[in-house]
């Protein structure tokens, strides 16, 4: 186990050094740079403002530079903004797009299994059509849509709820909907497909004989089997509705992560794409790992083997 | 077995950690203070204008401002030597008076008396002296540095080959600044109302560099003080108590919500929650046009959309040719039908709201250049790629495109010059839309048969827009270049006198309309939206909006 661990940390650290190598050299190969605005710079400046962040110093220096920066969990300052340094970004932005990632999880998670596993039980009644049709209008409606369509037919006409911004709880309730739309979709189609293979399984049928109550049959051994995909696919999902939405933010003008994601490059502001990437991916490589371990505590074949040994 | 269970429920307690410390510490900083009630001004009695900054400013610091999302806040929190008047007419703002020397190079200005900064300090022509010097420093690399090279010896010292010393700005007392300039620039006195301009308190800056970043230690000379900046969220403004024309400010404060979406800040605004609103969807304009609402403004603004050609490629390079590309655009259609925000088709490159030498708008009585004709554009084309040895199937299997970056409405423009240009001339042109950046890089490389592009003019004065088609000009990417042309630009650059500096810019845009080394389409406006029970907003061509002197009458 302890073996498994340490192969699993080596691992990670050289798939976030493979991140950081392949997203600098590929940034600095695109067309454009931080400074570039349809204006009339002189030259003057702009050799100024590259000295400044050294960007007129050979790649591989800027690189090296970069990695050393890197280790002592330096993201460096931003090419855009004057104010704040991408560690401040960081550190202001991941709060708020966690806790709303957090929300639409727990909103994911408690609808998404349960709408799938009714599905299956009903198959082709009902409440079947009813969980499929929300799943793919989760599923098929882009964020966007969603985000539009909930300020202008919702917030618009329930007061307590307000047109985008920040700051209260009241803020968060539409955008964790619109963000959480999307996995309880995948979640409720995952369970459903796997639960009904699961409820063909002679186990549960042995269960059934054995005299066990119904709920006792699906909960005990046909969830817990059925679950499964759903866990493997949170790793993911959780890191994906941890460091925002760029959609959703910018519809609900909201001051996260997500938005950066897509404004940095934009901007060709060098150091805060790295800076969003990395995180992004050490969250990822983080959440693999954990997820990896929960897997074993619900999957009772992985337990099993183990203790065969 | 034991330690594993122990190890999953560790992890799984890592898994919850992660969520609570999110969920908590994001509350921290977002939880609003109960002592500030900011937005009810019905129960305080509190005059709050409300609005939005469509993004977040990149520093509020003058020196490193560099566009409208930062200055339409700054314009609130500073004042520099001159201002402007609700007509656009320049007036004097921290300065009392001003004497200009017989050469027209030195400027000497004195300051008014009773002039403080927020915390109390007097401001002084040192403080002006300072900020100016160090918005040059070559370490500082403020983008905008170059709107001080008017300064005699101001680039040099940007550049790394002068000394500050060497930058002709001098406090003569605490009172008297004196400037001398490089050569006789006419609209000097209107860059000393630019931001870049503003003065920055000496002691504060020289005691904390970071004075800018925080609100706390923020100081400035104009009618509002910063009194809060939540990052990509919301910046509060106080009024002034220590500001020597308070009387004249009605607002008790501004808030600037930081939303990016257009769509989400116009609900916003109509549902109650702005009560003025600068960027509006294109849909939503047309819409409050078309129905004639009241609270709709458009304002004039100095820019002009145009597609460069590249006047380095044939066929582009014969006059002919571009002269019947720009004949054979219907450019009242364009705006009417497809820009929908008031446009006004462009007659030449200087777009409206300059004046002149005599104070009259320099487009009116300069005339119009260009316009419409479908004969003389089908004549000149002919004519054109007869001289170059072409006929139009050979221009059609160039098979040249439109380059633009990609955005909707670029992209409407756009298919409507294409459809004009083949059903018109019978040309056809493809359209390419790239990445904003890719656009830029490609516009540089001359990579390029056609591509869109747009100035907004950094200050009044109709040399805003003709200095960028000076030859090897940093934004002159068409690749004009005519001695003649730039014979002209250097005469008005180089004298003060009015006279002489306007006939040789009315020559100068004749030549260059004459040469058409670009495809003029229209002149930006700015549409607005504003409540009705909002008055005192007004808006002067070379800036947003003024909300300084706004008053909300509910």
């Amino acid at each position: 186990m302890k073996k498994y661990l340490l192969k699993r940390f080596v691992m990670s650290i050289i798939t976030l050094w493979a991140i950081v190598t392949i997203t600098f050299f590929l940034m600095h190969a695109i067309p454009g740079n931080p400074f570039a605005k349809e204006g009339k710079m002189p030259p003057v400046v702009y050799e100024n403002l590259q000295k400044k962040y050294g960007l007129d110093k050979p790649l591989y220096q800027q690189y090296l530079i970069y990695l050393g920066n890197l280790v002592r969990g330096d993201f460096g300052e931003s090419m855009k903004s004057r104010v704040e340094t991408v560690n401040d970004m960081i550190e202001r932005g991941f709060p708020v797009s966690a806790r709303l990632g957090a929300q639409a999880l727990v909103f994911a998670l408690i609808f998404g299994p349960a709408l799938g596993a009714m599905a299956a039980l009903y198959q082709n009644k009902m409440p079947d059509y009813i969980s499929m049709i929300v799943a793919i209008i989760g599923i098929s409606v882009p964020s966007f849509v969603m985000g539009t369509f909930l300020i202008q037919f919702v917030a618009k006409n329930v007061s307590f709820l307000p047109i985008g911004g920040w700051g209260e709880f009241k803020h968060t309730i539409l955008p964790s909907f619109a963000l959480g739309l999307m996995p309880l979709a995948t979640m409720a189609r995952l369970m459903r497909s796997s639960m009904l293979e699961v409820l063909n399984q002679d186990y549960i049928k042995t269960a059934k004989s054995k005299g066990l109550t119904k709920f006792a049959v699906i909960m005990k051994h046909a969830v817990r089997n059925a679950i499964l995909p759903v866990v493997s696919v949170l790793g993911i999902t959780i890191s994906n509705l941890l460091v925002g939405s760029f959609v959703i933010e910018k519809i609900f003008g909201i001051p996260g992560l997500g938005m950066f994601f897509v404004k940095s490059i934009g901007n060709r502001d060098y150091t805060l794409i790295m800076g969003t990437t990395v995180f992004y991916a050490l969250i990822l490589v983080l959440m693999l790992l954990l997820v990896d371990i929960t897997y074993m505590l619900v999957d009772p074949r992985i337990r099993l083997t183990e203790e065969g040994h | 077995m034991k330690s594993k269970k122990l190890l999953i429920l560790l992890s799984l307690l890592l898994v919850v950690s992660v969520f609570v410390s999110a969920c908590s510490s994001g509350e921290e900083p977002t939880t609003p203070e109960p002592e500030e009630p900011t937005t009810g001004e019905e129960q305080t009695g509190e005059k709050i204008l409300r609005t939005n900054n469509s993004s977040e400013p990149g520093s509020l610091d003058p020196a490193l401002a560099q566009g409208t999302h930062e200055s339409w806040i700054l314009n609130n929190l500073f004042e520099g030597l001159m201002k402007h008047d609700s007509t656009g007419q320049i007036v004097p703002g921290m300065a009392k008076e001003y004497t200009l020397s017989e050469d027209d190079l030195t400027y000497t200005f004195t300051l008014k008396d009773d002039i403080k900064w927020s915390n109390g300090d007097p401001v002084t022509a040192q403080d002006f002296e300072f900020a100016w010097k160090r918005a040059l420093d070559p370490e500082l690399a403020a983008d905008y540095a170059y709107q001080l090279y008017y300064i005699k010896g101001a680039e040099a010292y940007n550049s790394g080959e002068g000394t500050v010393d060497d930058v002709a700005v001098k406090a003569l007392d605490d009172k008297t600044l004196e400037v001398t300039l490089e050569s006789p620039t006419a609209y000097f006195l209107d860059l000393c109302a630019f931001y870049t301009y503003y003065p920055v308190n000496k002691a504060v800056a020289e005691a904390n560099p970071d004075w800018a970043k925080d609100p706390s230690t923020y100081v400035s000379n104009g009618p509002f003080t910063l009194e809060s900046w939540e990052h990509n969220a919301k910046i509060k403004l106080a009024k002034n108590e220590n500001y020597y024309d308070k009387d004249n400010i009605k607002l008790d404060g501004i808030d600037f919500d930081i939303i990016e979406d257009e769509n989400t800040a116009w609900q916003k605004y109509e549902g109650g929650e702005y009560d003025i609103l600068v960027t509006l969807p294109q849909a939503v304009v047309a819409q409050l046009k078309a129905e004639n609402n009241p609270e709709l403004q458009i304002g004039a603004d100095v820019g002009t959309y145009y597609f460069n050609l590249n006047n380095e490629k044939k066929p582009f390079n014969n006059k002919k040719v571009r002269q019947a590309l720009v004949y054979a655009l219907d450019r009242q259609t364009i705006v009417d039908k497809i820009a929908q925000g008031g446009q006004i088709p462009a007659t030449g490159i200087v777009p409206p709201g300059l004046l002149d030498e005599n104070g009259e708008d320099y487009r009116a009585t300069t005339g119009d250049f260009i316009g419409y004709d479908l004969e003389k554009a089908k004549t000149l084309l002919a004519e054109g790629l007869a001289e170059e040895g072409m006929t139009v199937e050979d221009f059609n299997a160039q098979g040249f495109v439109l380059l633009y970056n990609t955005s909707e409405a670029h992209k409407k423009i756009a298919q409507a010059a294409q459809e004009m240009w083949r059903t018109n001339l019978g040309i056809e042109i493809g359209l390419e839309n790239v990445e904003f950046q890719v656009k830029l890089d490609r516009e540089k490389a001359g990579d390029y048969d056609i591509s869109r592009a747009g100035w907004i003019g950094d200050y009044s004065d109709p040399m805003t827009m003709l200095d960028l088609f000076y030859t090897d000009g940093p934004f002159n990417d068409a690749g004009y270049s005519n001695p003649e042309y730039d014979r002209l630009i250097d005469i008005a650059k180089s004298t003060a006198d009015q006279k002489i500096r306007f006939d040789a810019m009315r020559e100068a845009e004749a030549i260059l309309m004459e040469d058409v080394p670009i495809v003029p389409v229209y002149f930006y406006t700015q549409p607005y939206a504003v409540k009705p029970y909002v008055t005192g907003v007004y808006k002067i061509p070379i800036q947003y909006p003024t909300i300084t002197y706004a008053d909300i009458n509910k």
